[in-house]
């Protein structure tokens, strides 16, 4: 679900700061940002320019009203009009042409920064950090920003210039005018502005029931089933009017007061016209001022009005893209991964051995609270070791800690007797085959899930993988075979997709192998042929498997038994059994009968 | 779209003259305000007094008021026929998405459903509310604007007309251009979108294949390409501005350059006609141009709301495949019988279940087990009606399950999905949830929490069973919420227990301890599980062993693991030698 974007009442914590980042970030683009800026400045001197002319002519239309008009002179005035209405248009375009780039390369920018600080934040950060937060941080907050940049920089400038260019033309032409010019608008928007702030908490109200409106339907579609079969339509139906009648209410409050913006602008554009003309003709009356200063002043009124309204919105555009540039420099200011230019160690993996040795190994996600508690294991080259115990008793950590997804809090993990802390995270991750629970596959030919990352694949070799898991047949099923694209359309169903990520595992090749409740997925008997298949992979490979199925992993030569972040037991399925321990206990509660 | 706005009601189509009269007023006014201008201008030449000046610019004034508070008040109607419109089209909308089964969800898909029921109807409320004020007001306006200005003088109204033809000219090759392309900045977001979210999930995967680099190839096309479009985009878009304030600019400067000319040409008397002519024709030109562009709006924002509104109708025209039946009471209590039971989906050509039939009486326990996609789950849901079966009929308590009251039927199932589903409010509210036979207690409430193996976790939450539970259950965990679920059906004391493989989310101890509490509490009851664990189903009464959706085997656990291959192999699979002997 798209998060709405606060209208205009999304604060930043610190504005100054946001924008300075902002700024900072901005630098290389500024040159280009200050030429349109000045042509911006310059198009709006241009628009001051014209009235001035127009109330030439039209004092030379009225001089010759009652002899000839001086058309000659009429004529040159048009033609330097014309000219600066030309020049005037292209110096404009020309600064959207340079804004438009410039936010282009920057928003570009910003989102690929986004998507590489992405993978180099410790996985640490995820978990603390829901999906949706980041996906909208690329998109959403990038838009802001690049908006903000795009429109408003030239608006501030064009406008500033326009509003202080028709005040200093207004004085220059008729102080008199002038006064009466601004006051009449300040007036009106003295009102308009008490008017805005009042209608803030409707719109504040607004965003809060749309949020409950899309929380309520998301729930009950999703949980469509439970509310038919516990004959919840009543319910939740009642639940849904109440929701959509409040949100009737404050949608309808707030829609109206923004709604007001544009008569009130109308309205005092009026009035200062009404003003000027009533006072600018009471001064031709008295011959204080030519008719056309007063025309002059009616177009001056509006150029002066027009400004103000956009001001106002600049700055709450600013506002926002500052709380949306504060949430993008503070992801972007997120402790990375630790350094390893200093690592100069490196394992060939066509040269390991096979050892791995866990050596007093403690960890904990968060420092108050230990996940693994002084683990010591050693895995010979070759052995198969399993990893049992209950949800929560930290099988996956302790494969997160041997990828060097997390450090290790104290302790150290050896691979080949080199403590990993002094290896670098890519040569880990090239030793290891690894196969996880969750079925990750991307939008993407069957071909490219299966070669993930690796290049001049044959598709023969990808297919004689996809056969021993047992996908080949399936994939064959599909109108375009390997080419077919996965998609959100549920090409495979669950236990497939984990079939081709076992495949897309056994495509490379290394000397480790980690099976994280790799089948967890598929049926039993669609177990036991992929485990043959994986028997095979783990030939030779020193093998860290996690099952909750026990069955999977009887011939283990090790078992781990974890439970609460220590090992209680280990030894072989036999040994294990025959201690009637914890593991037997848990290996024999799939068996007891209810009824005894 | 149009008959989306059947949806308003008499009030709101009343609502709706009211203001279209409300607008005539309203450009009335506003275009009386350049006659107040231009009697001004000819008393200022003609010398009136600052006193008749005076009048005639209240009377402006009071047209401006006037104008001011009728837009108030179109203001205030519009927004409430959008707002109104919104919550009817919403409040049906969701009303027939509760009421689709299974099917009609999945061929939408939730996603799709929840984006239509809001953001959709935004889209058209937006229509709505922007159309009232401005697309309504843009042709009257023009009409009135040209009707004034119309005979007055031609070679002003030519000049005029020229640049409303410029004008919708650039407009709508602009327009042309640029909307397929907004079409595709979508898509192209989308796309990033997707290939950030997939790096997201799969983070892990990503780094145990160092493929960071390949990622960041992939998003950067990806960028690159919506960069791009982005851009060509408001180059476009940047010309409309600049061009618009031209054309206006010019066409002022045209009029008086034309008008001193005329002037020039013509006797003294009407010179003076030609001159205050001159000066409201500008401003009258400009209101004309303006109306045109109003108009000109309706092409980007009607292309939306159209797409919207089709995509709103689809879901209030399907027709739901599940029709109500009459029957309220059944013949017998607690039996579920299958006759030579066929089912596929809809647009598929292989059957999912292939002529299944059995029967299970009053307090028996029947356990379904097979491969995936085997087609057990598929089968007991057919019971609840999420589906209606192709062929063959099932019969609840000796009734078809297509002649109950959905609601009669509901209510003696107690229905458990393989994924737990909770919703935002207490623990108690949760377990109660919906509508039961007789009046959930508070004492049921308890016991069912117990049974179910959740007042060990409930209890130490903060407020026991009045405890919240957050949107989603996403404070309590995957096992807690499957715990809940159970919880909810024992609830209700129903007469047919549907457990949808709902225990495999729990560990075996847990399992194996609900299972029997269940079984102690509930002996009347009949019980229907589908499990792909063995364990779990070892001493159900009859066990049902399913191959791509045909019976291959039926029994109990001994005959099955003597007379049914795929069932011994299952076993095996998951049983050591001894336990199979």
């Amino acid at each position: 679900m798209n998060r709405r974007r606060g209208r205009n009442f999304e604060k930043p914590k610190d504005f100054k700061k946001a924008m300075i980042n902002l700024f900072t970030y901005l630098k290389p683009y500024m040159l280009f940002l200050i030429i349109a800026t000045i042509l911006a400045g310059v198009g709006s001197v241009f628009s001051i320019i014209g009235p001035d002319k127009i109330k030439e002519i039209t004092n030379l239309i009225i001089s010759g009203l009652t002899t000839k008009i001086n058309l000659s002179e009429i004529k040159r005035i048009a033609i330097f009009l014309i000219t600066i209405y030309l020049i005037g248009a292209i110096l404009v375009y020309i600064e959207h042409f340079i804004m438009a780039t410039v936010t282009n390369r920057f928003s570009k920018k910003l989102r690929s920064e986004i998507s590489e600080k992405i993978n180099k934040l410790p996985l640490k950060y995820f978990d603390k950090t829901p999906y949706g937060d980041i996906l909208s941080r690329v998109t959403n907050d990038v838009d802001t920003m690049s908006q903000t940049v795009n429109q408003s920089i030239g608006t501030f400038v064009s406008s500033l210039t326009l509003l202080v260019g028709s005040i200093f033309m207004m004085f220059y032409t008729n102080y008199i005018l002038a006064i009466t010019a601004i006051l009449s608008s300040l007036f009106g928007f003295l009102f308009m502005s008490i008017v805005l702030s009042k209608s803030q908490k409707y719109f504040m109200e607004f965003q809060e029931e749309l949020g409950n409106l899309n929380g309520q339907i998301e729930e009950t579609y999703t949980g469509h089933n439970i509310v038919k079969v516990y004959n919840g339509f009543q319910k939740e139906t009642k639940a849904f009017d109440d929701i959509n009648n409040r949100m009737f209410q404050s949608a309808m409050k707030s829609h109206f007061f923004s709604g007001l913006m544009q008569p009130f602008m109308a309205f005092i554009g009026n009035f200062g016209y009404v003003a000027v003309c009533v006072v600018g003709s009471s001064l031709v009356i008295n011959g204080t001022i030519s008719f056309g200063v007063v025309i002059a002043f009616t177009i001056y009124a509006r150029l002066f009005t027009q400004p103000l309204s956009q001001l106002a919105q600049v700055a709450t555009s600013f506002q926002s893209a500052g709380a949306a540039s504060e949430r993008v420099f503070e992801f972007l200011k997120e402790e990375e991964m630790p350094s390893e230019d200093e690592i100069h160690n490196y394992l060939d993996k066509k040269e390991v051995v096979g050892n791995i040795e866990f050596k007093h190994v403690n960890f904990g996600y968060n420092d108050d609270r230990l996940i693994i508690k002084d683990f010591n294991a050693k895995a010979k080259a070759g052995s198969k070791i399993a990893i049992v115990g209950p949800t929560g008793a930290g099988k996956t950590t302790l494969v997160n800690l041997l990828m060097k997804f997390y450090d290790v809090t104290s302790g150290e993990i050896l691979i080949d007797g080199i403590d990993i802390k002094n290896l670098t995270r890519e040569n880990i991750h090239d030793l290891f085959i690894m196969v996880l629970q969750d079925t990750w596959v991307f939008e993407g030919s069957i071909y490219e899930n299966i070669a993930y990352n690796k290049e001049n694949v044959s598709l023969d070799k990808v297919r004689e993988v996809a056969k021993t898991v047992g996908i080949d047949h399936v994939v064959k099923s599909l109108n375009k075979n390997y080419d077919t694209i996965l998609s959100d359309n549920e090409t495979l169903s669950a236990g497939e997709k984990q079939l081709l990520t076992i495949a897309r595992g056994m495509i490379k090749n290394a000397p480790f192998l980690i099976l994280d409740e790799a089948t967890s997925s598929v049926d039993t008997r669609t177990e036991e042929l992929v485990s043959k298949a994986m028997d095979k992979l783990t030939e030779g490979r020193t093998s860290f498997i996690i099952a909750h199925r026990l069955s999977t992993i009887k011939n283990a030569d090790l078992i781990l038994v974890l439970n609460e972040g220590n090992i209680i037991e280990q030894g072989t399925h036999e040994e294990l059994l025959a201690k009637k321990g914890f593991y037997a206990k848990l290996y024999n509660s799939q068996f007891e009968s209810v009824t005894k | 779209m149009l008959k989306l706005f059947k949806n308003l009601g008499k009030k709101e189509l009343l609502f709706v003259i009211i203001s279209i009269g409300f607008i005539c007023v309203q450009v009335f006014l506003d275009l009386k305000i350049p006659d107040y201008m231009q009697k001004i201008t000819t008393l200022v030449e003609t010398s009136g007094t600052t006193k008749e000046i005076i009048v005639q610019g209240l009377y402006m004034l009071g047209c401006a008021l006037g104008s001011l508070l009728t837009s108030v008040i179109v203001s205030f109607l519009a927004t409430y026929i959008a707002s109104k419109f919104g919550e009817a089209t919403r409040k049906i909308v969701y009303r027939k998405v509760l009421g689709f089964s299974m099917e009609e969800i999945k061929d939408f898909s939730v996603s799709s459903l929840i984006t239509r029921t809001t953001n959709d109807v935004g889209q058209i409320q937006m229509l709505i509310s922007f159309g009232l004020q401005a697309l309504i007001k843009a042709p009257i306006m023009a009409v009135f604007a040209i009707s004034k200005i119309a005979g007055k003088n031609m070679q002003f109204s030519m000049l005029t007309f020229i640049a409303v033809i410029l004008l919708l000219i650039l407009i709508t090759v602009i327009i042309l251009t640029v909307i397929p392309r907004f079409k595709i900045v979508q898509k192209l977001t989308d796309n990033l979108n997707r290939i950030t979210r997939e790096n997201l999930t799969g983070i892990r995967v990503v780094r145990a294949f160092n493929a960071e680099e390949y990622q960041k190839n992939k998003f950067n096309e990806a960028n690159s390409k919506l960069t791009n479009t982005q851009l060509f985009n408001q180059r476009v878009m940047g010309i409309m501005n600049p061009f618009m304030s031209l054309m206006m600019s010019s066409l002022t400067l045209g009029i008086y350059f034309v008008g001193s000319m005329l002037i020039n040409q013509s006797d003294m008397a009407s010179k003076l006609t030609i001159f205050s002519d001159m000066v409201v024709f500008s401003s009258y030109a400009i209101q004309v141009i303006m109306s045109f562009m109003m108009l000109v709006m309706i092409f980007l924002i009607y292309p939306r709301a159209s797409v919207s509104a089709n995509r709103i109708r689809e879901v209030l025209e399907t027709t739901n495949k599940i029709q109500d039946g009459t029957h309220v009471k059944g013949k017998e209590i607690g039996t579920v019988e299958f006759k030579n039971v066929s089912f596929k989906y809809p647009d598929a050509d292989e059957y999912m279940i292939k002529n299944v039939s059995f029967k299970a009486k009053k307090g028996e326990t029947v356990a379904f087990i097979g491969g995936t996609g085997s087609g057990k789950s598929t089968l007991i849901n057919l019971i609840p009606r999420f589906y209606d079966v192709t062929e063959g009929e099932i019969l609840v308590d000796g009734v078809n399950v297509k002649d109950y009251h959905l609601n009669s039927l509901h209510e003696k199932l107690g229905y458990v999905p393989q994924k737990a589903v909770m919703f935002a409010g207490s623990v108690a509210e949760n377990v109660s949830y919906g509508e039961a036979k007789e009046k959930i207690s508070k004492k049921d409430i308890e016991k069912a929490i117990e049974v179910s193996q959740a007042k060990e976790f409930v209890s130490k939450m903060d407020n026991g069973i009045d405890s919240f539970i957050a949107r989603g259950g996403t404070n309590v965990s995957g096992g807690q919420k499957q715990r809940l679920g159970v919880a909810r059906a024992i609830s209700r004391h129903p007469e047919i227990y549907i457990f949808d493989d709902t225990f495999s989310a729990l560990d075996y101890e847990t399992d194996l301890k609900l299972r029997r509490e269940l079984k102690k509490y509930t002996k009347d009851a009949t019980t229907l599980i589908v499990a792909s664990r063995v364990g779990t189903i070892i001493e159900a009464d009859k066990i049902i062993v399913l191959e791509n959706g045909e019976v291959v085997g039926m029994g109990t656990h001994e005959e099955l693991l003597k007379n049914c291959d795929v069932y011994y192999e299952i076993a095996r699979s998951q049983l050591s030698e001894e336990e199979l002997a």
